[in-house]
């Protein structure tokens, strides 16, 4: 990667802009933002047309920050022609995949980089009301929000005649209820509208009937975020970075059993041992095991992927994909069986109930992994969970339901032998105390017993 | 089930034979692509799995309902599917994709179970998860041998299951309502049901809860959706019986709800009533006709060893399509109460040398005794000061037709009529002008697509269930606009987005001569509200295509029908007449009334007399009584006010329910003047302690026969169960043999031989009645203290129809008196205190729901618990009737 940095004198592996104020004092203050030079992207774009403005975003070659790599310009681009009525534009702040926390650090270290950016997405879109549907679990971040948005209507940011351009914006940030559905596009939609979130039939797509049946636009946080430096250092600074197809930076963030986790920004395209090394390698010198290159909803990688560069091209070749880049470490005291069996209880959890594959299979899949994680499975379950994952895998209503297959079907592949071990051994061949940071109280099995409501 | 299964040959197939490379090119609005090898060609938009069930292939489904918006939900209809791009070169798609949300474009190429082993492996996979969590109860489960589920798990799924683990498991049942109950582990969450509610009924009562594996139907329940009532007391259209909230928070009330137990793929929602009582493979099915309104819903009856269990909703896409009211699906227990009438029974006169008659009890007789008694008794009746004929207005048109013959035959009169209900002659005008004998008019579909539709004297809900259903459908997906003239907005206007014209009862024929006068001038100032809808509607029933849908109950208002025949000629909107019984039309058509002889034709006129005569073959010269009678007759009220004089002698009744007339104690007293009474009827009733001589008769499901629907539509049925009861016209026909005038309508094919002489194809082409012209009435004087009555009858009410159906009674509404807020605040009550409505005759006291209405207008439901308007009010819509603060502790009756 270090060739594409032609821009910097001494390579640096980390190219903070996203991140960059977050040292500040009070950098969540409107103030604190400006300091810095915030609000420059706003104060261009509305210098331009704003067919210019998604021009700009189009040739940065940015693409959707919330894990599908959707080329944003493309998206702004795939809006119907006005037709005088409105069209929306909604913030998907409803981070909750496990392993993914990028967004909710930046929407409270620095929620006015997101407000920025969505006044010129906004702009650029012909939106004059755009939503940020924050989960709702985080309320400090959800109250960060509301009075950022407070203070960019203060300063004239937000609201009628936005900085004397005769562009009007209104901003509603919305609470979630607590549902990993709802970062779906179209469930969050329906959340949004007041219904039950679950994904909506598609077509229409949200471009062409979204929010009230509207054109709408919905982006995630760090994409959206990520707007104003483009639009106020132009496209081919952005493009000097990352790879040719994956071009710019994005928030890594790095959590498991690594010595310093947290938020990295860094070029596309860096390598999981670029990390490692700023992170202060793995926890206790251990040896990593398997890793997530983009959130429990990839498939795992393992030390062999330490050289993998991070970009949607590559990651993709090594049979995962880049998600959110919520790079999950697990080092060799780890069970897979358990990690795996605690995702697919969120996957269980989280199952909105829609269709038949994602409600029933991970309901399923929950209780085989629970089975042999506690030395009672048998050699058909492993089959019998990969010819489930087979029947969610495309068949489910909508990509949640692919997502609970990625952690069982790939770490069968890798360490089915760890699988077996607890299926002869009849009991799991790991400590967890072990690989645990603090001391570890087993909770007492709960006895699923049939009958009992 | 109706649900499984796509009929053979429906819809149009057309199916061309695979790679012909003479197949016609597609025309525009068609789409021509490939399923199973098979080229076909369907119009754009067509989804692929009714597609495939052109061509009879069956892909198995759960969610999908051809009524209903694809949901993709289940997911068990996964079809593998190829597109051409855009170079043209077919690609598959990466997903197996399903069907029931999938629209055919052109040149895809679909493969299905039975030719994709990726289709195939699919839907075995989605079958095993969906019986992961079934409960396997199939043989004590009601849905068991007619289960979706069952079935497509023997066709589309593995033989054995792997699944060892914990099953998910809730209490058994909720009861949503008196009559419905829901097993929620044996749900496989299709949503059929919360989508009928929503879509179909409108009066949602019950939606998914929760989420995954948890994931329920439910109702509303502030503990598990963990919401705050609703604050105060709801208002009004509250169920009789316990029941749990709908997604709104009110308690929740459907007529519509039984037709999600039919729609429900697996046995999750079951009806009270039919719970555990049978097993599909044990009952025999016949299709058959709703009786209790005049929509001519198809039904399907179930009987095992000669007792009805159930009804179901029958398909009929011309007339109710998949839908039923909750009185059709589940009030049939009448027709087998214990005071059905088995035999006939006669009652002895003793006349004293004074005169004074005794009258004896009745006893049972033969059928050649009470027979002979009868024709005698009649025949001196006839020859005394004449006898009437009010036949009901529940018949069959073969029976109506029976009486209708008989009465000019033999009885030598035109005193017949079968309006037994509020009535008039200019109604009578009216039908003989507009509606008789005019054969198929307004129909179902084309309500579905008005561009207006304006509602006159007619609550559709609550009188037509069915035809509220398709308006709705119309007003949802077609934007057809209703318009009703009634006193206040119903729930059910409310939810066709009707809008209201807001009128009296007796005041209705303002609005029509508005909308007639249609151009008038606006006011200069700024437009009021009224003149603005006036305007609206005025123009919306002047577009092609609009239609009128009026009731009986406009017989009530003097001068109503003769300005909505202005209105109606004004505009160019067509026009319906919907009565409320089955027998309405069938009477009309039939010649049950004092003006019409069959088929239209006007007594007056000496040509459709001769038409009749000839049929009936009447009229020999030198027979004094030759011919048909000439005069008009008597209306129903006329008759019993000529009994009540003596001006009559007898009345021959069918089915006649004293109750349904506007004056019952009235009736009652002209009947105690007849000098004999002869009833036909299914079942004791208030007339069998009047009648002198009683003959026991069928009810449909014993007899075969035809309702004539308020499109016009013949709709016959056949007997469900074997009988040796008789229909009516069976009966008279015996009557006539014992008197001596033989009628010729022994069996149902003699009827209708000569009922295709005369009806439909043989209907009056002549010149018809002229239009009714009555002045309209002024509206009465409203002194305070007092106030228009306004009322019709309720779907479910105190009908002798629902008699023996315990769990609908307790989703009827619960009676409650309707005052507006100034009415109500005159009278000085409150909400949801009592008011007292009296008459000279009577009072009744009912909770106030104090509602948006026309002030001075109190609503009471017409035949209620608690609420007899007729007969404890002695009183019809229009009369003007006191208020006052009631209180709990009686005022009932005089």
């Amino acid at each position: 990667m270090s060739e594409q940095q032609t821009a910097r004198p001494a390579p640096d592996p980390l190219t903070p802009v996203l991140s960059d104020t977050w040292d500040a004092d009070r950098s969540w203050t409107l103030a604190s933002y400006l300091d810095r030079g915030g609000y420059a992207g706003l104060r261009a774009a509305l210098g331009q047309d704003p067919a210019d403005v998604v021009a700009t975003v189009k040739a940065s070659g940015l693409r959707g920050r919330g894990g599908a790599g959707f080329p944003t310009g493309m998206k702004w681009g795939f809006l119907p022609a006005p037709d005088g009525g409105p069209r929306y534009l909604v913030v998907n702040a409803d981070e909750s995949e496990p392993g993914t926390c990028k967004d909710i650090p930046l929407m409270l270290a620095s929620p006015q980089a997101l407000v920025e950016g969505v006044a010129i997405t906004s702009y650029a879109i012909g939106c004059h009301h755009a939503f940020i549907y924050v989960r709702g679990e985080v309320l400090h971040v959800y109250r960060r929000l509301l009075r950022a948005v407070e203070e960019a209507y203060e300063a004239g940011y937000l609201g009628t005649d936005v900085l004397g351009s005769g562009f009007d914006l209104d901003v509603t940030v919305h609470a979630g209820a607590g549902a990993y559905i709802c970062g779906e596009e179209t469930a969050l939609l329906d959340s949004l509208e007041g219904r039950r979130g679950q994904p909506r039939l598609k077509p229409p797509f949200p471009a062409v009937a979204g929010l009230y049946a509207r054109p709408t636009v919905v982006n995630n946080v760090e994409s959206i975020a990520s707007v104003p430096s483009i639009v106020a250092r132009g496209a081919d600074w952005f493009t000097s970075m990352g790879t040719e197809r994956s071009a710019g930076f994005g928030l890594f963030s790095l959590s498991g059993h690594v010595t310093r986790p947290g938020q990295y920004e860094a070029p596309l395209g860096t390598t999981l041992r670029e990390l490692l090394d700023l992170a202060g390698g793995m926890r206790g010198g251990k040896a990593l095991k398997f890793w997530t290159p983009g959130g429990s909803s990839t498939p795992l990688f393992t030390d062999a992927h330490l050289d993998t560069p991070l970009d949607y091209e590559s990651v993709a070749a090594a049979g995962s994909m880049l998600g959110t880049r919520a790079l999950q470490l697990f080092d060799e005291t780890t069970c897979v069986v358990r990690a795996v069996s605690r995702w697919t209880d969120f996957y269980a959890h989280e199952s909105c109930g829609k269709c038949t594959p994602c409600r029933e299979g991970t309901y399923w899949m929950k209780q085989v992994l629970a089975r042999i994680e506690a030395g009672q499975g048998t050699e058909a379950d492993l089959d019998l969970l990969l010819d489930t994952c087979d029947n969610i895998l495309g068949r489910a209503f909508c990509a949640l339901g692919d997502g609970a297959t990625s952690p069982v079907t790939s770490s069968i592949e890798l360490f089915r032998d760890e699988y077996e071990a607890h299926i002869t051994e009849h009991r799991c061949p790991f400590d967890p105390a072990a690989s645990a940071l603090f001391d570890h109280t087993p909770r007492p099995a709960r006895v699923l017993t049939a009958g009992v409501h | 089930m109706t649900t499984t299964t796509p009929a053979p040959g429906t819809g149009s197939s057309a199916v061309a034979p695979s790679g012909g490379a003479a197949t016609p090119p597609a025309p525009a609005d068609q789409v021509t692509f490939t399923i199973d090898d098979i080229e076909m060609s369907v119009p754009k938009g067509t989804l692929v799995i009714r597609a495939a069930e052109q061509i009879g292939i069956q892909i198995p489904r759960f969610c999908d309902h051809p009524l209903l918006e694809p949901a993709g939900a289940c997911r068990q209809c996964l079809v593998e599917v190829a597109t051409p791009d855009r170079e043209g070169n077919v690609r598959p798609m990466p997903k197996p994709q399903a069907s029931c949300t999938l629209e055919a474009t052109p040149g895809m190429v679909v493969r299905t179970q039975r030719t994709s082993a990726v289709a195939d492996k699919a839907q075995h996979g989605i079958m095993e998860l969906l019986l992961i969590n079934h409960p396997l109860d199939c043989p004590v489960c009601d849905k068991g041998g007619e289960c979706p589920l069952q079935n497509q798990a023997m066709s589309n799924g593995r033989a054995t299951s792997r699944f060892v683990d914990v099953k998910r498991t809730f209490p058994k049942p909720i009861a949503v309502s008196t009559t419905i109950l829901l097993d929620r582990e044996r749900c496989v969450l299709c949503q059929r049901c919360t989508r009928f509610s929503q879509e179909i009924a409108g009066d949602a009562f019950i939606d998914l809860q929760k989420r995954g594996a948890a994931q329920q139907i439910g109702r509303f329940d502030e503990a598990v959706l963990d919401f705050a009532p609703p604050a105060g007391e709801a208002p009004g259209d509250r169920p009789v019986g316990l029941a749990l909230e709908d997604e709104s928070g009110l308690p929740f009330a459907s007529y519509f709800s039984g037709n999600t137990v039919q729609i429900c793929p697996v046995g999750a929602l079951t009806g009270a009533a039919y719970r555990f009582r049978s097993r599909p493979f044990d009952l025999v099915s016949t299709p058959s006709v709703a009786e209790h309104d005049s929509s001519g819903s198809a039904i399907r009856v179930d009987h095992r060893r000669g007792v009805v269990l159930r009804r179901l909703a029958g398909e009929d896409p011309l007339v109710n399509e998949e839908w039923i009211t909750d009185r059709d699906r589940f009030a049939f227990t009448w027709q087998s109460a214990p005071d059905r009438l088995t035999h006939p029974l006669v009652r002895d006169r003793e006349v004293a040398p004074d005169g004074t008659v005794t009258r004896g009890e009745l006893r049972p007789a033969s059928w050649a005794e009470a027979l002979e008694v009868a024709a005698d008794a009649l025949t001196r009746a006839r020859d005394a000061a004449g006898v009437g004929v009010l036949p009901g207005g529940r018949l069959t048109v073969e029976d109506a037709y029976a009486y209708a013959k008989l009465a000019r035959t033999w009885l030598r009169t035109n005193d017949v009529d079968h309006r037994a209900r509020a009535h008039s002659a200019e109604e009578a005008d009216f039908l003989a002008h507009a509606v008789a004998g005019s054969g198929l008019g307004v129909t179902f579909s084309d309500l579905e697509k008005a561009p207006a539709v304006l509602l006159v004297g007619l609550e559709a809900e609550e009188e037509a269930g069915v035809t509220f259903l398709r308006l709705r459908k119309g007003a949802l997906r077609h934007g057809v606009r209703v318009f009703s003239v009634a006193p206040y907005a119903s729930r059910g206007l409310q939810r066709m987005h009707g809008t209201l014209l807001p009128a009296a009862p007796g005041t209705e024929g303002e609005w029509l001569d508005g909308i007639a006068a249609g151009d008038r001038v606006r006011t200069l100032d700024e437009a009021s509200g009224p003149e603005d809808v006036l305007a609206d509607v005025s123009d919306a029933l002047r577009r092609p295509g609009a239609v009128i849908l009026v009731g009986e109950r406009l017989a009530a208002t003097r001068g109503g029908y003769t300005a909505l025949l202005r209105a109606a000629a004004a505009t160019g909107a067509r026009l319906a007449w919907v009565p409320r019984r089955a027998g309405e039309r069938g009477g009309v058509e039939a010649g049950t009334l004092p003006n019409l002889l069959p088929g239209g034709r006007p007594v007056a006129d000496p040509a459709a007399r001769v038409d009749v005569a000839t049929v009936w073959g009447v009229g020999a010269a030198d027979d004094p009584h030759a011919g048909l009678p000439t005069t008009a007759g008597r209306d129903a009220g006329e008759m019993l006010d000529a009994l009540s004089v003596g001006q009559l002698s007898g009345v021959l009744l069918g089915g006649l329910e004293l109750d349904d007339l506007p004056d019952p104690a009235h009736a009652r007293r002209a009947l105690e003047a007849a000098d004999v009474v002869v009833s036909l009827e299914v079942r004791r009733s208030a007339v069998t302690e009047l009648a002198d001589v009683v003959l026991p008769v069928a009810p449909p499901v014993e007899r075969e026969g035809a309702f004539v629907s308020w499109e016009g539509r013949v709709r016959r049925f056949p007997a469900a169960l074997a009988s040796t009861a008789m229909p009516d016209h069976r009966v008279l026909d015996a009557l006539a043999d014992a008197a001596g005038v033989p009628l010729g309508l022994a069996t149902v094919e003699a009827v209708r031989a000569e009922l295709d002489q005369l009806l439909d194809a043989g209907a009056w082409d002549g010149a018809r009645v002229p239009a009714p012209a009555v002045e309209t009435a002024e509206p009465p004087a409203v002194a305070p203290g007092t106030a228009v009555l306004a009322s019709w009858r309720l779907l479910l009410d105190d009908a002798r129809g629902q008699d023996g159906e315990r769990y609908l009674a307790g989703t009827a509404k619960r009676p409650v008196a309707r005052l507006s807020a100034a009415t109500a605040a005159a009278v000085d009550v409150f909400d949801g205190e009592l008011v007292r409505v009296s008459t000279d005759r009577g009072a009744v006291t009912l909770p106030v729901v104090v509602t948006d209405m026309v002030d001075h207008v109190v609503w009471l439901p017409m035949r209620s618990p608690g609420s007899s308007v007729h007969a404890t009010l002695g009183a019809v819509p229009g009369d003007v009737v006191r208020l006052e603060p009631g209180s709990t502790d009686g005022g009932e009756g005089a």
